[in-house]
């Protein structure tokens, strides 16, 4: 179409071959960068980690910047800073995990050994080396089980509702506040049911008060992540299944959700693995307690994530040495249950 | 998209079977009862459940309201606008403080965390190398699954002595920015290190979801801009962000939303004052959230506990009107762009 003008102008060479900086060029500038840094904190009184990185991390840009205006020009530099920029932010990103999952580690295997995971706090005082956290731990897996175990059900109808039988406006308007619980922060979850079950109905402090509020929390988790998946279940099933005279609510129960079911399995592993470190919804509703308490239903309880905070306001080292141990043994667990649901995700997709 | 899906989902009504239809001595079929009465309770069974959230919802609201209107008017001063919090001693307390507290640490949160976030999602969905694209996310994504308490504990112990240097930096070389001006140059436990500890909080949502939009840029235009010669930046430009724009948006307004209502990780950050304070860097300030925390403990008394239900309340009120905010967004960005 547009041969005549490919005849009449000819493609000049040097568009093909623009001016490049080779690779060293840049190791050389950020070896300079360093360099100059140095030498300013030298003479300068400026000190610190972060500002030396933040320095170095100026210097380089601007020194790319300017070495590649004048080799390749003013749009490949600019590609090149923003290049540099997006590389910066993984960095910046990835540095905090490494941080705290680094530092945490380094702090936590102090006390990590048999009396933290089989003591309570009973009778030690602060500043004991010794003392666990086994009455958190038994507090933590009650309360985020009984959460789990009225969230799911529950959640899953909800999903079954908005995917298989919502028509018109009842199926938006559910949809609309699962939103917006999502968005609910956990304080006010548990502020509900602390002014609802403990103060309202005097039921008072107990674990299953502090899995109401997570039972809250998780909820809207559950039904998204189910409501995803029982849409990726291919309507060809459903319909083959109808063909052979099967009710709908035995094709759901016994068709969609089992193929649904890893999928599912993921939301609600994610879920509880967002809920298990939840903090302060427990401490307004569970308050915390020093000895084991194995029933939740009566009394205040500890849990894991309480225990932590608990032990960071003491100013004793030996309580902080327990809150690290604390807060390591909560990201075990909390990692692993991420873990194992991507792995159950990534395995055992939705066949189509 | 969401309601196509759905609608091809929704099995048509002309499939479903009626008794009449069902073969006769069908052993290989569980009909139970009559396959009708367990299709009407298993209906009304999920239907119930959509109605209970509503009604959940609607309690979290109305109980919140009824515990939190006797306090404020028992209050002896004006709720909004004070600035201080002693509903046991004078009987005076106020959300003022807090609430600004609030927004300046989310709002600094997001100045901090956004650029990083939206680099993140840009280089993972465009610039990174297959190979470690996935893993990059996935290691973004486990920084959401961090408790918060552990990142209050880090904030605490480490960012806070680590950031000292940071501080002074800053109030030496620009305390003639009012942010950064320091009142008696002793830092510490500041809003800038709340600020920080959001902004590291609310990355792994805002990055998550930007990188979702930004991967469904239809192929064309990116092919296309490469083609008429556009460098890797400029394809970003011309093509990318803007397609992802009212995505990015609504990913930091969420965002935002999650920082207004951190709790713990705030709380162990921060040394409560109760005072109006742009300065960042001085210890003290504190947030809506942070304070209900810190003081439940030694709240007692009905007025105490009112007076903290109806911050939540206001905090509750806040986080409705910023996530209303965002879908408003996204329904907007999406009739745009049809």
């Amino acid at each position: 179409m547009t041969a005549a003008v490919y005849d009449e102008v000819p493609l000049s060479p040097p568009n093909l071959s623009r001016r490049k900086l080779p690779w060293w060029a840049f190791l050389i500038t950020a070896a300079a960068a360093v360099l100059v840094t140095w030498v300013l904190f030298e003479l300068t009184p400026v000190y610190g980690r972060i500002i030396f990185v933040l320095v170095t991390g100026a210097l380089y840009l601007i020194a790319q910047t300017a070495l590649s205006v004048s080799v390749e020009g003013w749009r490949h530099a600019k590609n090149r800073l923003m290049t540099s920029l997006l590389i910066l932010a993984m960095i910046l990103a990835v540095l905090p995990l490494l941080g705290v999952l680094g530092y945490t580690i380094a702090k936590g295997l102090a006390r990590f050994d048999g009396v933290f995971f089989t003591h309570s706090m009973r009778a030690v005082a602060e500043s004991d080396p010794n003392g666990g956290a086994y009455h958190a731990i038994i507090g933590t897996l009650e309360q985020v089980g009984i959460a789990t175990v009225i969230a799911v059900p529950f959640g899953i109808m909800v999903a079954i509702y908005l995917v298989e039988y919502s028509r018109g406006r009842l199926g938006r308007v559910v949809s609309f506040f699962v939103d917006v619980m999502t968005g609910l922060p956990s304080i006010v979850a548990g502020l509900f049911i602390l002014a609802l079950w403990v103060l309202a109905l005097r039921m008072g402090n107990s674990g299953f008060a502090g899995s109401l509020a997570l039972m809250i929390l998780m909820l809207p988790t559950v039904v998204r992540s189910c409501e995803e998946m029982l849409k990726l279940v291919p309507v060809s099933l459903r319909e083959a299944s109808y063909a052979l005279g099967v009710a709908k609510w035995i094709t759901i129960v016994r068709i969609v959700l089992p193929t649904a079911l890893p999928g599912i399995i993921t939301g609600v592993m994610l879920a509880i693995s967002r809920v298990m470190g939840e903090t302060a919804p427990v401490l307004l509703t569970v308050f915390g307690n020093n000895v084991i308490n194995n029933n939740p239903f009566d009394g205040p309880q500890a849990s894991l994530p309480l225990f932590v905070y608990n032990e960071v306001l003491q100013s004793y080292d030996t309580a902080i040495n327990r809150a690290w141990t604390g807060a390591l043994t909560l990201i075990i667990i909390v990692l692993l249950l991420n873990l194992l649901a991507r792995a159950i995700a990534r395995f055992a997709r939705v066949r189509g | 998209m969401e309601p196509d899906i759905a609608t091809t989902g929704r099995s048509p009504t002309s499939v479903e079977p009626t008794p009449e239809d069902q073969p006769r001595g069908a052993t290989s079929l569980r009909k139970g009862r009559t396959p009708k009465g367990g299709d009407v309770a298993f209906r009304w069974l999920s239907k119930g459940s959509g109605w209970l959230i509503l009604l959940l919802m609607a309690a979290v609201a109305a109980f919140l309201v009824i515990k939190a209107v006797p306090a404020i008017t028992s209050d002896k001063t004006n709720f909004f606008t004070t600035q201080v919090w002693d509903p046991d001693g004078t009987g005076k307390f106020g959300i003022a403080a807090l609430a600004f507290g609030t927004l300046l640490s989310s709002l600094i949160a997001l100045v901090i965390g956004v650029p990083v976030a939206v680099g993140v999602a840009l280089y993972v969905s465009h610039y990174a190398p297959r190979a470690i694209a996935r893993p990059l996310a996935y290691v973004v994504d486990l920084l959401a699954a961090v408790p918060s308490v552990v990142f209050g504990l880090w904030g605490a112990v480490y960012l806070s002595p680590n950031l000292i240097p940071l501080s002074t930096f800053l109030s030496k070389y620009f305390g003639w920015i009012w942010l950064f001006k320091s009142t008696n140059e002793t830092y510490g436990k500041s809003i800038l290190v709340a600020a920080v500890v959001l902004a590291v909080m609310m990355l792994p949502i805002v990055a998550a979801i930007s990188r979702e939009v930004f991967v469904q840029t239809p192929t064309e235009h990116v092919e296309g801009a490469l083609a008429l010669g556009a460098t890797k930046w400029e394809t970003m430009r011309v093509a990318v962000l803007p397609y992802g724009r009212s995505g990015v948006v609504s990913a930091v307004v969420l965002g935002f939303g999650r920082a207004v209502g951190e709790t713990i990780a705030v709380a162990m950050v921060l040394s409560s004052t109760y005072k109006i304070s742009w300065r960042i860097l001085d210890p003290g300030g504190n947030t809506i959230a942070a304070n209900i925390a810190n003081r439940w403990g030694d709240a007692s008394s009905p007025i105490a506990q009112g007076s903290l239900i109806a911050s939540g309340l206001v905090l509750f009120a806040i986080t409705l009107i910023v996530n209303f905010g965002a879908r408003a967004i996204v329904r907007r960005g999406r009739k745009a762009s049809a």
